[in-house]
């Protein structure tokens, strides 16, 4: 492992423009309207939303996981120099696991009840062995691997020999981290990896993928709605509405200063002990993704709104420091 | 003064097994009072396998408890029947967790809520009952407009979980209990429905048992507040004590592993240590950090049913050779209990005189 200082300034992820849509009976629903990312190695992005926002959507569509009625229309995905949207199937079965993972939203779920975790685990090496060259490994050398893994998310390595019925939901799901990182890929994305999982579960998950990532040097992209967890585990957090970035970033510069007024109204929602039994939420609805509104999704709830959001959709701005905003209120500057 | 509602040395035990016998306590002699004057919001908080959920069913006569006695109105809920059956149907309302799946899909929401005016005859007329959904949805928030004649599946998760605070609503209960309503539901809208809720115990008079494990919303919404691990209170009172200052060893993982939305409270950063000191928690000695960890980590290794001594001993980091027998809770201040020995100074209080530490 090379150190981590100058894996921090290498890229391994940049999406660009990605679009998602599903077809419906009622229409096109745009779920992903060019969206832009940028991560290097190392790094913690945190993507939230609310329900239907797009974040889901964001990460089945990196690891091209989308299903009919849905599709990706256009844009790049770029993981280690390799654009994911336009390798074959073969190749992108490849790819997944060794260049990008999955952490999915019910880890009780993702395992198979009739199989022993260990056999789950090897299956995943196993299906990205290439017989044609030399680094072909033996089953015996597989286990071990396994059993490391295992051992790195803090399980015992005899859960090796278990079914998942006798894990527990934190168990489950460190298991699920384990396999993530068998092969030591460049991206890791976690979709609300604790939302079925109590406190003190969630956070000894979290800590957990911290820890990993620091080992293997990959960049993680956390996925919820929970700002909490954000604010405890992320470098940088991407706000998404309606299939759109409204702003992207520095952790520390979210909470303190949030400049979208949607980030702004997220912000404020938030609970704390200062403000007992006050509650802020934001007014209004999420937008139905089949009638957007025109302009700015967001201005029919936006208390900053004013002519042009109705009309004209704004651009990401990025304001001095690198953050990334799109709104009106922060012009582009030459 | 009436209580309302009455847990009287309340246990629960699951048994499995045909030949030997394997039993779980998920609730182990546990009494609560409510008044029925004073309306309240108390959280009942825990783990998974605290026993919450046990207690919610419990509380809604789904279940019979092992032992002790649940009084309604001074009555036991079991030997209900008939009409006073029926009050009690009515006046003890549920919110549960899951939105989602609480919904017959097949039926618009006019219908889901037309069922209990006409089962509780709460309506003389059509007009009448539209009536009553229209000003139930208009406290919850909604615009009766918005969601009547619609499906349940044509609706967020945050306009229908308002909805079953709606229905709820509109038989005019006296009793909420709510399942965790808001932890499958958006932040964004966590507030909305906490709001609604706490308008209700104040405009409607309701009392609310607020179920959950998620401390931030508790110390938001609740008045006070029972911690339960394994089926036992560990620590019980004001809710602004309780959370600014927990006694219990367990109360304190609680909290420490809520991921505040606070960029300078970070897990296992100093910041908290400082803050709690400030905030008068008991010293420790060692590492607080690896003290904590050590508490996470032990999860896995309580295995088996504990059922005497200290349930949480086998992840305390404070274990003493006491600790397996039962520690009773000690009284530590006007509105704090706490079930541990690190607290043997303080006086003793039975556990069915819990309920006069909480504040309403």
């Amino acid at each position: 492992m090379s150190s981590p200082k100058t894996m921090k300034d290498s890229v391994v992820l940049q999406v660009k423009n990605l679009q998602v849509s599903y077809y419906t009976d009622a229409g096109r629903a745009r779920a992903l309207d060019g969206v832009d990312l940028t991560l290097s190695a190392g790094e913690k992005l945190g993507l939230v939303g609310e329900s239907g926002s797009g974040k889901s959507t964001m990460a089945l569509a990196m690891m091209r996981m989308i299903k009919p009625p849905g599709r990706i229309e256009g844009g790049e995905v770029i993981v280690d120099g390799v654009d994911l949207i336009t390798i074959s199937d073969e190749e992108m079965l490849k790819a997944r696991l060794s260049k990008i993972a999955y952490i999915p939203q019910g880890a009780m779920n993702s395992l198979n009840p009739v199989i022993r975790i260990g056999a789950q685990m090897m299956d995943a090496i196993k299906a990205h062995q290439d017989q044609s060259t030399s680094d072909w490994v033996s089953s015996a050398e597989m286990e071990k691997r396994c059993k490391q893994a295992l051992e790195s998310v803090d399980l015992k390595s005899n859960v090796f020999k278990m079914y998942a019925h006798e894990l527990s939901g934190g168990m489950k799901q460190r298991v699920c981290i384990a396999i993530s990182i068998l092969l030591r890929p460049k991206v890791i994305i976690a979709d609300e990896p604790t939302s079925a999982l109590d406190v003190v579960t969630q956070r000894q998950v979290m800590e957990t993928i911290d820890r990993v990532q620091d080992q293997i040097g990959a960049a993680v992209i956390l996925i919820g709605h929970d700002m909490g967890l954000m604010a405890q585990f992320v470098d940088k957090v991407a706000v998404m509405y309606a299939g759109r970035l409204m702003e992207l970033s520095n952790v520390r510069e979210m909470f303190t200063d949030p400049k979208h007024p949607y980030a702004q109204a997220l912000i404020r929602s938030l609970p704390n002990l200062e403000n007992k039994g006050v509650f802020n939420g934001i007014p209004g609805m999420a937008p139905a993704l089949l009638q957007l509104p025109g302009g700015c999704a967001f201005h029919p709830r936006c208390p900053r709104v004013m002519e042009i959001c109705k009309k004209q959709r704004p651009e990401p701005t990025t304001l001095p420091g690198g953050r990334i905003v799109e709104c009106y209120l922060y012009p582009a500057t030459a | 003064m009436a209580n309302l509602l009455e847990l009287k040395n309340v246990s629960k035990v699951y048994s499995r097994g045909l030949l030997s016998r394997v039993s779980t306590t998920a609730l182990n002699n546990v009494s609560l009072t409510l008044d029925s004057q004073q309306p309240t919001v108390m959280t009942v908080a825990g783990e998974s396998g605290s026993g919450k959920t046990t207690l919610a069913m419990l509380l809604l006569g789904f279940i019979a408890p092992t032992s002790g006695q649940i009084l309604y109105k001074g009555q036991d809920i079991h030997t209900l029947r008939g009409e006073d059956r029926m009050m009690f149907r009515r006046e003890v309302q549920a919110v549960f967790q899951d939105p989602f799946a609480v919904f017959n899909p097949f039926y618009t929401v006019d219908h889901l809520l037309s069922v209990p005016i006409q089962r509780f005859k709460l309506a003389k007329s059509k007009s009448e009952a539209r009536d009553k959904m229209v000003e139930a949805l208009t406290a919850v928030g909604l615009r009766p407009g918005d969601v009547l004649g619609r499906f349940p599946h044509q609706l967020s998760g945050g306009q229908r979980q308002r909805i079953n605070v709606a229905r709820a609503l509109m038989l005019r209960p006296k009793l909420l209990v709510a399942d965790e309503p808001v932890s499958m539901v958006d932040a964004s809208l966590r507030a909305n429905i906490l709001e609604t809720l706490g308008r209700l115990q104040k405009d409607y008079g309701v009392s609310i048992i607020y179920i959950t494990h998620d401390l931030t919303t508790a110390y938001h919404v609740a008045k006070s507040i029972v911690v339960l691990y394994r089926g036992s209170v560990m620590e019980a009172g004001d809710v602004d004590t309780v959370i600014k200052s927990p006694q219990h060893p367990y109360t304190r993982l609680l909290i420490e592993s809520i991921p505040w939305p606070d960029i300078n409270r970070r897990w296992g950063k100093t910041e908290i240590k400082t803050k709690e000191r400030k905030l008068g928690g008991y010293s420790l000695t060692g590492d607080e950090e690896n003290v904590l960890q050590a508490m996470i980590k032990a999860k896995e290794m309580e295995l088996g049913d504990n059922s005497v001594g200290c349930r949480f001993s086998a992840r305390c980091p404070f274990v003493m050779d006491k600790c397996s027998q039962d520690p009773p809770l000690f009284q530590l201040n006007d509105h704090q209990a706490a079930s541990c020995y690190l607290h043997e100074g303080n006086s003793v209080i039975a556990p069915e005189r819990l309920s006069e530490l909480l504040p309403v």
